[in-house]
């Protein structure tokens, strides 16, 4: 019986693009839904009732919500090829640690770097800098966060560079200058197709957040 | 080789209570170290230098944050009894999401109500958390447990805040068995169980701990 894998996304989101990659790591046909969240559609409505947001993956007619728990679901039942979280239940344990790291940490601050100003902002920058550094030194000399190859970690993260562009001009920092290391890994990323044609262009990532920031009546 | 487990915790607090749970349901013998908050244990920095924050379950070790993660690390070691996730792909996935819906909803806006003095803010609160404890009310149906017919993973995320309702009720003014029945039988059912019991502490105990906290905020 043919799967019938279904992706409720919005093309910016970053949480969306985690499971975009995860699917093309395991190589898995799906359709992809972009929603409209000014008029959210009744299958998302009723796929995910409880947060009414994407993205949400649908397999076989049942929503799994959540981008990480999606991650998981997606790397458990597909388990034949391109493993993203490690065997060992130790290493397991720091991959999902360090994926809610970025969870908590990367997201919220970076958004707080475009959407606020002065003394909030200058905190925002200052928290987003230690998050990429420690992250940097997470990473260490590994080629990824999973080893060799692409792993949950990665897929986690990866995502938030195509609003890097974003963070760096309003929030006036340079992400390259203070981590070279994260710019690096980051690059390494981007090279892997299944990164790279499921991640947008940073350029319409900026562009997007323009038109927010104008709408939320930033500046 | 005997396994060496310590755990890292605070007492009144629910995320160290949910790891306390699975050790005892798994029968795992354990050194529980509790942690002053204002005097951080050079055991506690050194072990979860990232965040600072107890729960730390300590295997042999090493140190496992979060105490979602825990519980699954748990689970997957200690895997010769007890399951406390389910073992089909699906069911993981639906008792992850619960949890995280614990996380998002229970702890946060339960601080509305307790950390709050009176007003907008509280009451709005006060909604709040009678539609998520609804929402989850929903969830557990007719099931005896989120698990089904033993506890699982989204009772052990959950039950440790039935230890702050008391204080959830006083200060945020509402009465949860008359809002949520069905969650107040379904926590009579889980603090019958042992491994749930001995690991939780007394509701008056948590309560007088939320009047002090309270006190020292300068609230109300």
């Amino acid at each position: 019986m043919a799967d019938e894998v279904i992706l409720l996304d919005f093309w910016p989101s970053p949480f969306g693009m985690r499971i975009r990659i995860a699917l093309a790591e395991k190589g898995i046909k799906y359709e992809y839904k972009e929603e409209d969240l000014r008029n959210k559609s009744p299958l998302l409505l009723q796929m995910n009732p409880v947060h009414k947001k994407i993205p949400v993956l649908i397999h076989n007619g049942k929503p799994i919500a959540e981008s990480l728990i999606a991650v998981q679901y997606i790397d458990e039942v597909w388990n034949d090829k391109s493993p993203l979280l490690p065997s060992d239940p130790y290493q397991r344990s720091q991959a999902r640690f360090w994926a809610d790291y970025v969870d908590k940490k990367i997201y919220e601050v970076g958004r707080n770097l475009w959407t606020k100003k002065g003394d909030e902002q200058e905190a925002a920058k200052k928290e987003f800098i230690e998050a990429i550094k420690l992250l940097e030194q997470e990473l260490g000399d590994k080629t990824y966060f999973g080893g060799d190859k692409l792993g949950f970690v990665d897929v986690a993260l990866i995502p938030f560079y195509t609003w890097f562009k974003g963070y760096e001009t309003f929030g006036n920092i340079n992400v390259e200058k203070e981590s070279p290391k994260f710019i690096a890994w980051a690059k390494r990323c981007i090279q892997i197709e299944s990164v790279s044609k499921s991640l947008p262009d940073q350029d319409k990532v900026y562009d997007f957040i323009v038109e927010i920031r104008k709408k939320i009546g930033v500046e």
